[in-house]
């Protein structure tokens, strides 16, 4: 038994609010909250002067698989300048904006988070970013599965078979142990392989009469019907776009009542024709999620500095390779999607990167709702997630977006609204944003709070005036009760869990897609997706 | 302790012979400037994996100095000199990988010969190599967007591959025979070949300058569908610049000054503003 004594508690699911409790903990899971003149604990952790929280849940960030690998070989440079040397407890690795797995791991913990999702698992490579997973340690994590550009819902969806589009959902999640359903610029992905992409949502794709509308409406249904934990994961169409906030509202509107979350709102949320008149619709973008309980969104928060972009989204990174005259990646994936890597810095100098960076940080100050807001950079698209403190301190400090604002060009002030906005997060506020609301928005009941019966995931920060400093680097960190991180230092190289779902819908869709299947996928349907072995720790979440 | 001749000098020895490489980016004036004798001794080395003191592996005389002397032999001893900004090193015999990677300034002279990767990035400053080098001098490492970005870098002897790979500023000059993809990538600069060279000079370069003499070559390797012939002329610059070269010692012939050369631009599979000078006798 381990009793955490004296600290600050923030715990928003459970309504405290920086009371002095405390935190008893057994078995991995916390038994007792308060005074507890019965229990005997073995360890007593000291947490005078320190911020005690449930750890934090990551709900978007590209950590394994396929285009992450592919952006680690394309990235020698990026690996060079941050080598990590093997420590008694930790193994060596690389870092800055595409870590090597441990070194992910790690640095996760080492900020204070317990949980992190993948944000982007193609199918045909489930295995391979399962694998990886397997080897980020410390953290519990899930990946969304990719949907939005799959030729069997294509087809189904053109035929008006959505009875076969939930089937092979249901089944798809299974199989490739996936968490959620992905849609990454639906129609377009797809498009792409034909060297187009659509540009608003009811433009059908190249060689489907679906359009993007119909498959958010669809996949957005499906996902509330089967009960799924989390809501269909959206990468609006037209991402990066002068002019798009429209097709992001439109997207959010196809939904009906349906639950969303839009991911990295910022890359979305532009107004304009073109780069010369870009500017801020984050205020239009955020009023629809202010008015709508459905819909949910993460930042996208980008930071100025070196870093990598990596998406399914293959055309659009096209776009930006043209645009940054850097190197590219271009990668198929059969009859599911695609991805693209660019490197990419972002300038303080650069008038389109200081509008980009001011909308992140607009949206979260606008949403009137903490719960339905989460803080992302879309590691590694906006910047490395290592850079989340920074961000805390800018949505908690009038002060320091001002001294950061004061660096960027004039000619950006015009066309962003951050400078008038006077909100300044709370640190109750910030537990919302980066543990219990995530959890909410992933459906766990055992996560983001510290009440009894939790896992005893939790982060104790050291208080400083500077709140940088505070994230930058737990004091301790429990993860399933056990203290595996002290004073910023990793002790322990503990498993993670992978949580995943099986809404047992799948009936027989899989022999009936198993000839079209074996006729096109260079892999055997039986070799494809990922057995229930293949997790060392895997946890089923149930749905309904 | 001090006082190796008349200068004050930093003289170091390897003690035993490495069976595997030793990682010393820590012998570089800028760090032995202001060091005492136990300090310098103490800075920490690789062994293969295994981190060290610079004496357990090193006989060192002298202190705070910027103007260091290595003899014996350093073939196995990688990153002398890397990133240093100043000052001078003299190696008496042969050299290990990366020396003089990205330096800013300074002097590096080689009396032997170096291996891969000498004045990878270096940012300026000279270095004189009397022997051969090896692949991919003045070159980008993986990944990076440009290779050497100034400075100079002369070489006697031969060279291996991709010699001023990706560079983007500086000049490279080598008498002795060069390997194939002189300059490949080449986004700037000045590269002047003496003797013969391997396949594909210039591939893919988009600026920049290669010239071949091709002394006492027989059989010229043909150059790339991509690169256009011009004109025969001679280039004002590459006088100023054979003149320096001579300035500074370094060996040309008078016939080269005041040659014509015949010019070619390419790679247009690139930008196709870089040029291949061939020395026309
Ligand atoms: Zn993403």
């Amino acid at each position: 038994m381990i009793r955490i004594t004296k600290g600050k508690v923030y715990d928003p699911i459970n309504g405290i609010n920086g009371k002095e409790l405390d935190i008893w903990v057994d078995g991995g899971k916390i038994v007792q909250v308060g005074d507890a003149p019965d229990l005997v604990a073995e360890r007593i952790i000291d947490a005078e002067g320190c911020i005690v929280m449930p750890g934090g849940i990551d709900i978007h960030s590209h950590i394994a698989g396929g285009k992450v690998n592919l952006g680690r070989k394309l990235r020698p440079e990026d690996h060079r300048k941050d080598v990590v040397p093997r420590t008694e407890t930790t193994r060596s690795g690389v870092g800055h904006s595409i870590p090597s797995t441990f070194v992910t791991g790690y640095r996760y913990a080492q900020m204070g988070y317990t949980m992190v999702m993948e944000a982007a698992m193609p199918p045909l490579t489930a295995k391979h970013t399962h694998e990886e997973l397997h080897d980020i340690p410390i953290i519990d994590k899930g990946s969304y599965t990719l949907m939005g550009n799959n030729h069997f819902i294509l087809k189904f969806i053109e035929k008006g078979e959505i009875e076969k589009v939930k089937s092979f959902i249901s089944w798809l999640l299974k199989t490739t142990k996936g968490y959620t359903i992905k849609i990454v610029n639906p129609c377009g992905v797809e498009s792409w392989k034909w060297g187009k992409n659509v540009e608003n949502i009811d433009q059908q794709a190249a060689d489907y009469a679906v359009t993007p509308r119909q498959l958010i409406s669809i996949l957005s249904q499906i996902a509330d019907e089967l009960g799924l934990p989390h809501s269909i994961h959206l990468h609006c169409n037209n991402i990066g776009v002068p002019g798009n906030y429209e097709t992001t509202v439109e997207s959010m509107k196809a939904t009906g009542t349906n639950r969303v979350h839009v991911t990295h709102a910022q890359f979305n949320s532009y107004g304009g024709k073109g780069w010369a008149d870009i500017h801020s619709k984050a205020r239009e973008v955020v009023e629809y999620v202010n008015e709508h309980p459905n819909v949910t969104f993460d930042a996208g928060q980008i930071v100025f500095g070196d870093t990598t972009t990596m998406t399914a989204d293959g055309p659009w990174q096209y776009r930006l390779y043209l645009l940054s005259g850097n190197k590219w990646v271009n990668a198929d994936v059969e009859m599911e999607t695609s991805a693209g890597i660019v490197p990419y810095t972002f300038r303080k100098k650069s008038l389109v990167n200081a509008v980009q960076w001011a909308i992140g940080l607009e949206l979260m100050l606008l949403a009137e709702d903490p719960w339905r807001a989460f803080m992302t950079t879309d590691h590694p698209n906006g910047g490395p997630f290592t850079f989340y403190p920074q961000i805390i301190k800018l949505l908690m400090s009038r002060a320091a977006r001002e001294e950061m604002i004061a660096q960027l060009p004039r000619r950006a002030l015009e066309r962003i609204s951050l400078p008038q906005i006077t909100r300044e997060y709370s640190l109750y506020e910030i537990a919302i944003i980066t543990r219990a609301a995530p959890s909410k928005l992933l459906g766990l009941h055992q996560k983001g709070h510290l009440g009894v019966g939790a896992d005893a995931d939790i982060a104790i920060y050291r208080e400083n005036p500077d709140v940088e400093k505070v994230f930058s680097s737990v004091q301790y960190l429990l993860k399933d009760g056990e203290v595996v991180v002290e004073n910023g230092i990793v002790l322990k190289s503990t498993s993670g869990r992978i949580l995943y779902v099986d809404p047992g819908e799948e009936g027989d869709i899989e022999e009936y897609i198993r000839e079209e299947f074996e006729k096109f996928y260079t892999v055997t349907l039986d070799g494809y997706g990922v057995p229930e072995n293949y997790l060392e720790r895997g946890e089923c979440v149930s749905c309904g | 302790m001090s006082g190796v001749g008349e200068m004050n000098e930093i003289l170091l020895r390897p003690k035993v012979e490495f069976d595997v490489p030793v990682e010393a980016e820590v012998i570089s004036p800028d760090l032995f400037a202001e060091k005492s004798h136990e300090e310098i001794g103490s800075l920490p080395v690789f062994l293969g994996n295994r981190k060290m003191c610079l004496k357990d592996l090193f006989e060192i005389e002298g202190q705070s100095s910027t103007n260091i002397v290595l003899e014996g032999d350093f073939s196995r001893v990688k990153k002398i000199g890397y990133g240093m900004s100043r000052g001078k090193i003299h190696i008496k015999g042969n050299v290990g990988m990366h020396t003089g990677a990205t330096m800013k300034g300074g002097e590096i002279i080689v009396e032997g010969d170096a291996m891969d990767w000498l004045g990878a990035e270096m940012n300026g400053g000279l270095i004189w190599v009397k022997g051969s080098v090896g692949h991919f001098a003045g070159a980008s490492y993986w990944g990076s967007k440009h290779g050497m970005n100034r400075g100079m870098i002369l070489i006697e002897g031969n060279t291996g591959n991709e010699v001023g790979k990706k560079m983007r500023r500086g000049t490279i000059a080598i008498k002795g025979k060069t390997g194939d993809f002189l300059g490949v990538g080449m986004i700037g600069g000045t590269i002047l070949a003496f003797s013969e060279t391997g396949e594909r000079p210039g591939a893919e370069m988009k600026r920049g300058s290669i010239v071949l003499f091709l002394e006492n070559c027989t059989n010229p390797p043909p150059l790339l569908p991509t690169f256009t012939y011009n004109c025969t002329y001679s280039p004002t610059f590459l006088r100023v610049y054979l003149k320096t070269l001579r300035k500074l010692g370094f060996p040309v012939k008078e016939e080269y000054i005041s040659g014509k050369y015949r010019r070619y631009n390419g790679d247009i599979v690139e930008l196709g503003k870089g040029e291949i000078l061939i020395y026309e006798p």
